[in-house]
């Protein structure tokens, strides 16, 4: 069914009796030519990206729980491209120009709200480093505007500007960036691509691979085997759980990432900020709750909870940027699982054993590159090719010495 | 968390820092002839076990002692702490 005004209106008129489920819950067939292991955001947008760019429609998503019950459903819903490296900042514009054709794309209202994102400097240095990343941003195709002091006021009058240890002396505005409903992008994904039909399986735990020879021909499941000509993992969290049952050692820590939100306030933010003293981002919400986080924990974990040193750490840091929050009361916090990379910088990638395709190491920074993964994902699947914006995100990069460290923090995954 | 520091008593975990896999202890051997691949391994790659894992804190608020700290990555239980010279020693290293 399309969803428009129109039929808004319609079913209105009809007692709404004329709704149908999103999604189908087929049983499992005993083959597919690919099945996607993880039903979250990027293995429901790889799915959709199969059937809807590539016709591939013999595809099976399994899922563990529920579809988009993992980070997808646990993040602090930004979207931006202000990345600087070449590896990077092609595939994070990729994902951007994605996000804003999105809705209609896929027929469904993810709330996507480009309200911008603002990065603030406190330092004339600070103000140099970013006039470089907007540089290296414009000549990947996105916007970036280098804001001084004045701008910054105008448009977040209600920031600490005069702070003697960290005054405000201009930011980096990326007017692209924004919120999106995040679990929306899971359902609109999963409803497209289950129209196209892709079968969705939920509660359905991958607990073996099928490995002969070198060639991975299938998984075994809870609720029974699927042979499968290609197997896409996609489990940001887990992923070193489900590569090792291929036998697979990987360049990832799990660790947690909380996030907090106040109730709800009247508007005092234009958009998403992050402080450039700290590690701090902050955005409001449609309700009007700022939804703020930082730091990870910094220790493994598979927990989806965090600690209260990192809550009391991430609060100091918001009230040094607005002391007004202070008296704002905290309504929810809660913590995702993030597979932490070595170099801060995930992976898009075939594995040495054939059939078998790696999707994960996302750091704290899956959710704005959704689109952008499935889109590669689904293009490395069809056509065996990585896509142009995504070669440097490889398994091997680490013993060819060519790792792509956005912030130059060497192979300690709690420092990205 | 708290951790049951040997020598200190009870200590909460902000005081430390955290490495890793306590497995990063056995640093390779640079003279092997397979070192670069060793040496890969030992750098990045992890088990990133998801249960009872030994890892590596560093005292760096306190006594600035290294531990071998025994922890469920499932639940947060610590059920193990020792020195990490002493673990180093048992394995038959002088220091």
């Amino acid at each position: 069914m399309r969803y428009s005004a129109l039929q808004i209106l319609k079913q209105g008129l009809t007692g709404n009796k004329g709704w149908t489920p999103a999604w189908r819950e087929p049983e499992p067939k005993s083959d597919y030519d690919v099945i996607i292991v993880g039903a979250g955001g990027h293995g429901l947008a790889t799915a959709y990206y199969l059937a809807k760019e590539h016709g591939i429609t013999n595809v099976a998503v399994l899922e563990k729980g529920w579809l988009g019950s993992g980070n997808i459903g646990r993040n602090t819903t930004i979207i931006r491209s202000n990345y600087m490296l070449p590896g990077n900042e092609p595939f994070y514009e990729l994902s951007m120009k994605l996000w804003e054709g999105l809705e209609q794309d896929f027929n469904y209202n993810a709330m996507i709200s480009q309200r911008g994102i603002l990065n603030l400097a406190h330092s004339d240095p600070q103000r140099d480093a970013y006039a470089r990343r907007g540089n290296a941003m414009l000549m990947a195709g996105a916007d970036a505007v280098l804001l001084d002091e004045d701008g910054v006021r105008k448009l977040c009058p209600d920031m600490d500007f005069d702070n003697a240890r960290f005054p405000i002396k201009g930011g980096l505005w990326q007017k692209r960036g924004g919120t999106v409903r995040h679990d929306a992008v899971a359902w609109g994904y999963a409803r497209g691509a289950d129209e196209r039909g892709v079968d969705i399986i939920q509660n359905c735990e991958v607990i073996g691979m099928q490995i002969e020879n070198g060639v991975c021909t299938g998984v075994e499941t809870t609720r029974g085997k699927i042979g499968a000509k290609k197997v896409a993992v996609c489990v940001a969290g887990s992923s070193s759980r489900v590569m090792s049952l291929a036998g697979m050692r990987l360049p990832i820590e799990s660790h947690v990432l909380q996030a907090f939100v106040t109730e709800g306030l009247k508007p005092t933010l234009p958009g998403v900020v992050t402080f450039g003293a700290g590690h701090f981002y902050i955005s409001q919400s449609d309700k009007g709750g700022l939804v703020f986080g930082g730091d990870i924990d910094g220790y493994n974990t598979y927990a989806q909870r965090g600690n209260l040193p990192t809550l009391e750490d991430v609060c100091e840091v918001g009230m040094a940027l607005m002391p007004n929050i202070g008296r704002s009361r905290l309504l929810r916090m809660w913590g995702g699982v993030m597979d932490m990379s070595m170099d801060g910088t995930p992976f898009i990638c075939k594995t040495d054993i054939n059939g078998l395709f790696f999707n994960g190491g996302w750091c704290y920074g899956g959710f704005k590159a959704t689109p952008a993964s499935g889109w590669c994902y689904a293009h490395l699947l069809a056509t065996g090719e990585p896509h142009e914006t995504a070669t440097e995100l490889r398994l091997d990069r680490f013993i060819t010495g060519n790792m792509v460290d956005e912030k130059g923090m060497g192979a300690q995954p709690n420092l990205h | 968390m708290i951790i049951d520091h040997p020598l200190l008593g009870p200590r909460d975990a902000a005081e430390f820092v955290y490495l890793g896999d306590a497995s990063l202890i056995n640093r390779p051997d640079y003279d092997a002839d397979n070192a670069a691949q060793d040496f890969y391994e030992y750098l990045y790659l992890r088990d990133n076990i998801a249960g009872e894992m030994r890892e590596l804190w560093y005292h760096e608020q306190g006594d600035r002692s290294w531990l071998v700290v025994t922890r469920n990555t499932l639940t947060h239980e610590i059920s193990k702490v020792e020195l990490a010279r002493d673990v180093a020693r048992a394995q038959g290293r002088d220091r």
